[in-house]
């Protein structure tokens, strides 16, 4: 999929942005329901007492999308991608982060 | 007004409206960031305006749910009766806007720092350039836009429950 490039600004950059976002989102979204199947996990995930599991749920969304970006900016920078492909998985995993936490979805798994 | 009003106003009426009115400023720059619209001189003026713009919605965006998530969502869900959360789940007419609305709120509001960041970046980095590259100008439009609607959510769904149960 990925060809060198000699453009100074190729689409990878663009991509890894892109990418690395849906997947933050997605991982919120996830984490919002697999909290609801498993009370281990929510309670793992109140890093702290007052604001309780949103703190993980968050948390290792944004890590996760923190940690992500820049390898995937480092792997693609000059590189050309397939941009509508990663544009296409970004926007499926956007949908699928945003389903994951909409309340009777995520209510149906609730133990 | 005390300090919990002060915060929840900061939160929603502050940080968060802010991100919601230069949205419209954004989108419009976004959208006729286009070779055909404008001259390349005009591109090059309405970089800079756009850059900041966009930067200040993302940090708004991070502001609200920070202040919202670590400093007013504290107060909400307080185990004492009197706190909000508890007095919507004891009335079965008001239950649902904790379990719904509450509960989506706080989740999907996430989405819009991240989302706005990476819309930002995208912008800065590619710069007039942009406007040659469709794709990347509808991309960036597009996580700008979901970012926007995941707001609206919280927003629209923060000022309803803070009227129903307020934060005093």
């Amino acid at each position: 999929m990925n060809t060198q490039t000699d453009f100074a600004k190729s689409d990878g950059v663009a991509g890894a942005a892109v990418l690395a976002s849906a997947i933050g989102v997605f991982i919120t979204g996830s984490l919002t329901t697999l909290a609801e199947i498993s009370g281990s996990l929510k309670t793992a995930l109140a890093w702290s007492g007052a604001v309780g599991p949103l703190t993980g749920k968050s948390g290792v969304g944004v890590i996760v999308w923190l940690v992500v970006w820049p390898i995937l900016h480092a792997v693609w920078r000059d590189k050309e991608v397939n941009f509508d492909a990663l544009y296409i998985v970004s926007l499926v995993l956007i949908a699928l982060g945003w389903l994951l936490t909409f309340p009777p979805v995520f209510e149906a798994f609730s133990g | 007004m005390t300090e919990r009003e002060l915060w929840t106003v900061l939160h929603g009426m502050v940080f968060g409206a802010i991100f919601l009115l230069a949205f419209a400023g954004g989108f419009a720059g976004l959208w006729s960031l286009k070779p055909e619209l404008i001259t390349s001189a005009g591109i090059g003026e309405r970089m800079k305006r756009l850059v900041i713009g966009m930067w200040t919605m993302a940090i708004m965006a991070w502001l609200t749910v920070i202040s919202g998530t670590y400093i007013v969502y504290p107060w909400y869900r307080a185990g004492d009766p009197g706190s909000p959360r508890s007095l919507l789940l004891a009335n079965a007419d008001t239950k649902a806007w904790h379990t719904f609305g509450m509960e989506w709120k706080e989740h999907v509001g996430w989405f819009a720092p991240v989302l706005a960041t990476a819309a930002a970046f995208i912008v800065t980095y590619y710069g007039p350039r942009l406007a040659e590259k469709n794709q990347l100008r509808k991309a960036a439009l597009v996580l700008l836009t979901i970012a926007f609607l995941a707001a609206a959510v919280a927003g629209s769904f923060g000022a309803f429950l803070n009227k129903v149960a307020p934060i005093r």
